[in-house]
């Protein structure tokens, strides 16, 4: 089922009633694909948990339409939207047991497409093999994890088949192994199924890796949408630069004069195309190649040993970050005594933004 | 372990005290009371020992015109209080504007004191020679026949007598189901709405189950006020319920221990002592259906 949103703007009355309205969600367009996983992501507050609610029908937008397919669904209430809806906390009803509370969904269908208790049984043990909980069907959910607490959200979910599929912040409430694990899951169910998924998180890492496609939000305001790759690789503003990645993208401040990108007064890189003037440097963690030669000198201070690769810690005055860590292969000899580092930077690893506005500055690497 | 066990007791101490000097050593003396035979206070002195005092209190008419009484309140008061005041609760709980003031206006009954509440009843239901009482009046503008109410037949006194118990109970309990309407995650009911859920379904299969525990505390804790009632009673019909055909087991039990004479402290001992059998059973009955029925965690 296509999701669309079409200019989707949700207003609430400030407390203050002399304060404009706050603009949660403002003029939100997107069409998402059919069975598509879509990754909501952005900063606390940034309207993604509104907009999560705008589309499961909780609540109704100030403007703009919602469309499941070609159903205009805007002015429908939630129970008759076909969404599933998995909650934050998971919402499972605590004096139901699991087949219950999957079987509650199922129970609420009512005149043609009313089923039979063997049928509602069958579906309900069908979608519990699915989520891999068809041995804890009589437990009640106080006698679950964490984990499979939120298995049986998702089953209950997705029992009725819902048009479009909606997680909150699915995996915040799982510790890290679990959330790992429960992440390729919820892929792996949203594949079988087929059914158009959008879910809301604030953690980029969860964002990027399993969505097909991620929406970065700020102040109710679609930034950037597109494959996580392509968002990492081609950031529009420094804002969606420094929200995904970990380590963040490290951020300097600099001049262009003549196509050359200047750093504390060296000469680092060559940005053909790009205006005169001082400028927002961003350069990615994997960004930094150590060189003898390199242009840009840093102060050591540590080198921390990962396994894979090595994180270089070092510190320069023109960087806004406390610390600067690059992350460079293990391979390289480096001399960790050494008071000062040089590098040289990789091209598609740095981006220019305008210090007053964030916009990207684009140069041909 | 001993250790342990000793400074257990310790903190235990002032509540064994209290409850040992105030409760259980007056539940032991009663009983004991019950089966001394014309024990009186003054002299201290009884004729002997046995159930004769059961035997009397079980063939008064007063007392089995009481316990009557007390039976059909308990029946008609309890379910129709809680009933009533889960639906203003919901009510309350689902309304916006205003729901302050109402809150307010059901919680005043709680505040007020019992014969303030009387009088009012009065003035609602009593004729005097210059009216009918209001309600009198209204039931006149409808064209019915004129009732009274205060010392008219049966069923008209136990009707104002069971709306007036309702009345009194229902800000308590109306206070205590908005609480716990308030404590219900709405997360459930929204998990529940984007399910298809009506409105109905929720609150029989949702609400309700979650706010249980609450509703049998309200339902025990009912039973046993309402098996206590005396004071409602007197606020309306006066002191004299027995001539009124109006009193209740404690009513009874009060009026044996302080009548006339030095009252009979033995005979009041065994009506007690029924009672609290009474509301023991009833108490036990509540308790094991709750635990069937009744949600936890």
């Amino acid at each position: 089922m296509k999701l669309t949103l079409d200019h989707l703007t949700k207003t609430f009355p400030n407390h203050n009633k002399k304060l404009p309205p706050v603009v949660a969600v403002n003029d939100f367009c997107f069409e998402i694909p059919d069975g598509e996983l879509i990754g909501l992501l952005g900063p606390s507050g940034c309207g993604k948990s509104t907009t999560l609610n705008l589309i499961c029908g909780l609540l109704a937008p100030t403007s703009g339409r919602i469309f499941f397919g070609e159903d205009d669904v805007t002015d429908l209430p939630p129970e008759n939207r076909g969404v599933g809806l998995v909650f934050q906390n998971y919402a499972l009803y605590p004096h139901l047991t699991v087949r219950q509370n999957i079987l509650f969904p199922l129970e609420n269908l009512k005149g043609k497409e009313k089923l039979t208790k063997a049928q509602m049984n069958e579906k309900a043990e069908a979608i519990a093999r699915l989520v891999q909980i068809d041995g804890l069907m009589d437990r009640k959910p106080s006698a679950l994890s964490g984990g499979q607490q939120q298995r049986v959200a998702i089953a209950r979910a997705l029992v009725k088949m819902p048009r479009v599929l909606l997680l909150d912040e699915p995996l915040s409430n799982l510790d890290a192994r679990l959330r790992l694990q429960t992440r390729e899951e919820i892929r792996r169910i949203q594949r079988e199924t087929g059914i158009t998924t959008v879910f809301v998180t604030h953690d980029q890492d969860e964002a990027m890796s399993i969505s097909d496609r991620i929406v970065v939000m700020k102040d109710g305001v679609v930034q950037q949408i597109g494959k996580p790759q392509e968002v990492y690789d081609d950031p529009v503003n420094l804002f969606v630069a420094q929200f995904l990645g970990t380590p963040p993208i490290h951020v300097f401040h600099g001049e262009v004069q003549g196509e050359r990108l200047l750093i504390g007064g060296a000469e680092v890189l060559p940005v053909p195309g790009a205006p005169d003037g001082k400028v927002t440097v961003g350069v990615r963690p994997e960004g930094f190649l150590p060189a003898a030669d390199g242009a840009l000198a840093c102060r050591l201070s540590r080198v921390e040993v990962m396994g894979r690769d090595v994180s270089i810690v070092c510190s320069h005055p023109d960087c806004e970050n406390d610390a600067i860590r690059a992350i460079v292969s293990s391979n390289l000899t480096l001399d960790t005594a050494a008071a000062e580092v040089r590098f040289a930077l990789r091209p598609k690893k740095v981006h220019l933004f305008d210090p007053a506005s964030g916009a990207r500055i684009p140069f041909a690497d | 372990m001993e250790q342990k066990s000793f400074k257990a007791w310790l903190y235990l101490l002032p509540a064994i005290l209290f409850l040992g000097v105030f409760l259980v050593y007056p539940l032991v003396d009663v009983l004991i009371y019950s089966f001394e035979e014309g024990y009186h206070s003054a002299s201290q002195t009884y004729f002997g020992v046995g159930g004769y005092n059961y035997a009397y209190v079980l063939h008064d008419p007063y007392f089995l015109q009481a316990v009557k009484n007390t039976f059909i309140l308990v029946i008609i008061t309890v379910p129709v209080s809680t009933g009533l005041a889960l639906l203003l609760s919901v009510g309350l709980s689902s309304i916006k504007p205003l729901r302050n003031l109402y809150q307010t206006v059901y919680f005043l009954p709680y505040v007020t004191n019992t014969l303030a509440v009387g009088l009012v009843f009065m003035i609602l239901f009593k004729p005097t020679p210059y009216s009918d009482g209001l309600v009198n009046l209204l039931i006149q503008w409808f064209g019915g026949e004129s009732v009274d109410f205060i010392e008219g037949p049966y069923w008209a006194k136990m009707f104002v007598l069971c709306l007036y118990t309702v009345w009194v109970v229902m800000p308590f309990k109306v206070l205590i189901l908005t609480s716990a309407l308030a404590s219900v995650n709405p997360d459930y009911s929204a998990a529940a709405r984007i399910d298809g859920t009506s409105r109905a379904r929720i609150f029989r299969k949702i609400t309700l189950p979650m706010i249980s525990p609450m509703l049998f505390y309200l339902i025990i804790t009912g039973f046993i006020g309402a098996f206590k009632a005396y004071s409602d009673a007197v606020a309306l019909f006066g002191t004299n319920l027995n001539a009124a055909e109006m009193n209740t087991i404690v009513g009874y039990i009060y009026d044996m221990l302080y009548g006339a004479g030095g009252g009979y402290p033995s005979y009041a001992a065994a009506a007690a002592i029924i009672l609290f059998a009474i509301v023991l059973t009833i108490t036990c009955i509540n308790l094991l259906i709750s635990r069937k029925s009744v949600h936890r965690g």
